[in-house]
């Protein structure tokens, strides 16, 4: 009997994942503007650092090579981190869009296998599309990785990958609240999550309390310890605390987006706004 | 799914006393504040269906129809009363529930950039299929529902309304409803492809022993498909039986229509609604 809705639940689990290859198969040109896009942005960002030179900042006064893969570092993982939340978040809106939300909802599966299925098709599509704009990084800079310890930005990256969940889960919830405005608060979300997690400077710059917001980022552990992986060679045994905190929020972090996706859901049911477009 | 024996001496659908009310947001008409204005959809509504039936729902726009299908489809709760589908409760039991019924609706409910065939296997997956041999059944349907299988491959935008339709009533064959809930699905089709989904209805309960419960405001359509007829107005139900029975007791005269009995009974004819809501 468990056997039997384990295979149903993880059947509709690649149907989930099936459905969104198809998705970014027939939507194929978007998906390379946004590719084409999200190379220009992280190619601006690396250019940007070339260019402090020319800016009167005086090599002495700081390693422009460094500065630059710091950055570089810092936009390709907000390439993906963004991508992951965008996709995992804009899942209710979506459907709702297409017209499908209702027949999603009334399929005999769990909320997790679809909320599960969803995110899975999201990390993997979001690994290759940033695997694709790192390798195309590798022919415009001369980026010096010697140092970098890949197992160790490996770890990290993968203890990301609950909280990043939590996260995308949480702000999927906001559509399903209020069909007219939680498309626009889900963007807010990103927006703030950009700010506050470190992409592109330390958390230390801040004012305080965007500063104390920033440590509860999961994104600022993961881009912290990311970058001291490949730019400093942090070893494994360095990282745990940071991994260990990813771990930690990640397991709070889905029970309780899950959780509350499942009584928006039912609110939704009460007041009748699974249907409603905006 | 198909129904286990002790489900099949249950009714496929009882409802006891459903009530639903919306509160509506609306804007003053000099002010910027909202206030809201509330819809009783359903007014403590009681209906029986048998298994393996015809059961049509008749109403005007905004009588409370589509609602009640959402009920029943698990996508919205009851205010009060109580709605059960094969024994299992719509609210307590929603996965039991949605193990046993499909739903067609008057909007083609697809990924409009996907095919056919890859929004078809998207729905066998959710419902447990979805392996070896789904393309060979889902070729066979199209080709019993007319539909040439060069369509099956092409993007779902590029089908006819008609098309996307008999689409739809694949897609819930597929799944093997024991309960098919219809939300208007001819609503908008050409004369030729209505009567081809209409024939599909009395496929569907002839080949596979399906209860079917038909939301329409054809009251032509009613009439030639339906075993049992509910008719329901402002969220009430007014009266039910046979199309025959309902002619015989509220048409008034010999030789008189669904369309006549529903007049009677509601004070209105669905057409000056449609030419109304067209309005």
């Amino acid at each position: 009997m468990i056997g039997n809705s384990l295979r149903w639940e993880l059947n509709a689990f690649v149907g989930f994942i099936e459905r969104q290859k198809n998705l970014y198969r027939r939507y194929w040109l978007w998906e390379a503007v946004w590719l084409l896009y999200n190379l220009v942005s992280v190619l601006s960002i690396g250019y940007l650092a070339a260019g402090l030179s020319t800016l009167g900042l005086e090599p002495g006064q700081a390693n422009l090579h460094q500065t630059q893969l710091y950055l570089l570092v810092g936009a390709l993982l907000w390439t993906y981190l963004s991508l992951v939340f965008f996709e995992i978040a804009f899942a209710i809106t979506w459907e709702r869009w297409e017209g499908t939300i209702e027949y999603t909802f009334m399929a005999p599966i769990k909320r997790l296998t679809h909320l599960l299925g969803m995110s899975a098709a999201s990390l993997i599509y979001g690994i290759a599309r940033t695997a694709a704009i790192g390798f195309a990084l590798i022919f415009f800079f001369n980026l010096d990785l010697s140092h970098a310890n890949w197992l160790t930005a490996l770890a990290i990256f993968a203890a990301a990958t609950l909280p990043l969940l939590g996260l995308g889960i949480f702000t999927s919830v906001l559509p399903l609240l209020s069909p007219e405005k939680g498309e626009q608060m889900a963007f807010a979300v990103q927006g703030v999550l950009l700010l506050i997690s470190g992409v592109y400077y330390p958390i230390s710059v801040l004012p305080a309390p965007l500063h104390v917001v920033g440590i509860l980022s999961p994104l600022t552990y993961t881009l912290s310890g990311v970058r001291e992986a490949l730019l400093h060679g942090l070893s494994l045994a360095g990282a745990l605390p940071d991994i260990a905190i990813l771990l930690l929020m990640g397991v709070i972090l889905v029970p309780a987006s899950v959780w509350c996706f499942n009584r928006a859901e039912v609110r939704a049911k009460r007041l009748g706004l699974l249907k409603r477009s905006g | 799914m198909a129904i286990k024996a002790s489900e099949l001496n249950t009714a496929a659908v009882e409802l006891h006393g459903i009530s639903k009310r919306f509160g509506q947001p609306a804007r003053r008409p000099f002010g910027r504040r909202t206030v809201k204005k509330e819809k009783l959809a359903l007014d403590q509504v009681s209906m029986h269906v048998d298994t393996g039936r015809i059961t049509g729902i008749l109403g005007a726009n905004g009588s409370g129809k589509s609602t009640l299908i959402r009920i029943l489809a698990t996508l919205m709760t009851p205010d009060a009363g109580t709605a059960s589908v094969f024994g299992y409760d719509v609210v307590t039991q929603p996965d039991d529930v949605r193990r046993h019924i499909n739903r067609v609706s008057v909007e083609a409910s697809f990924f409009k950039e996907m095919s056919p065939w890859e929004n078809m296997l998207y729905a066998a997956r959710l419902y447990g299929s979805g392996g070896k041999g789904t393309r060979a059944r889902v070729e066979g349907m199209l080709e019993r529902l007319g539909l040439p299988l060069d369509t099956l491959d092409k993007p779902m935008k590029q089908l006819s309304r008609g098309q996307q339709q008999k689409i739809a009533i694949a897609r819930s064959f597929l799944t093997s409803p024991s309960l098919l809930l219809m939300d208007e699905p001819t609503t908008g089709l050409d004369p030729r492809s209505k009567r081809e989904v209409q024939e599909l209805v009395r496929t569907i309960r002839r080949d596979r022993a399906a209860t079917v419960l038909l939301c329409t405001h054809d009251l032509e359509e009613a009439e030639v498909l339906c075993d049992h007829v509910l008719v329901l107005d402002q969220g009430r139900v007014l009266a039910e039986g046979t199309p025959a029975e309902l002619i015989h007791a509220h048409a008034g005269e010999v030789g008189g229509s669904l369309e006549d009995a529903f007049m009677k009974l509601t004070g209105k004819r669905l057409e000056e609604d449609e030419e109304a809501k067209d309005e």
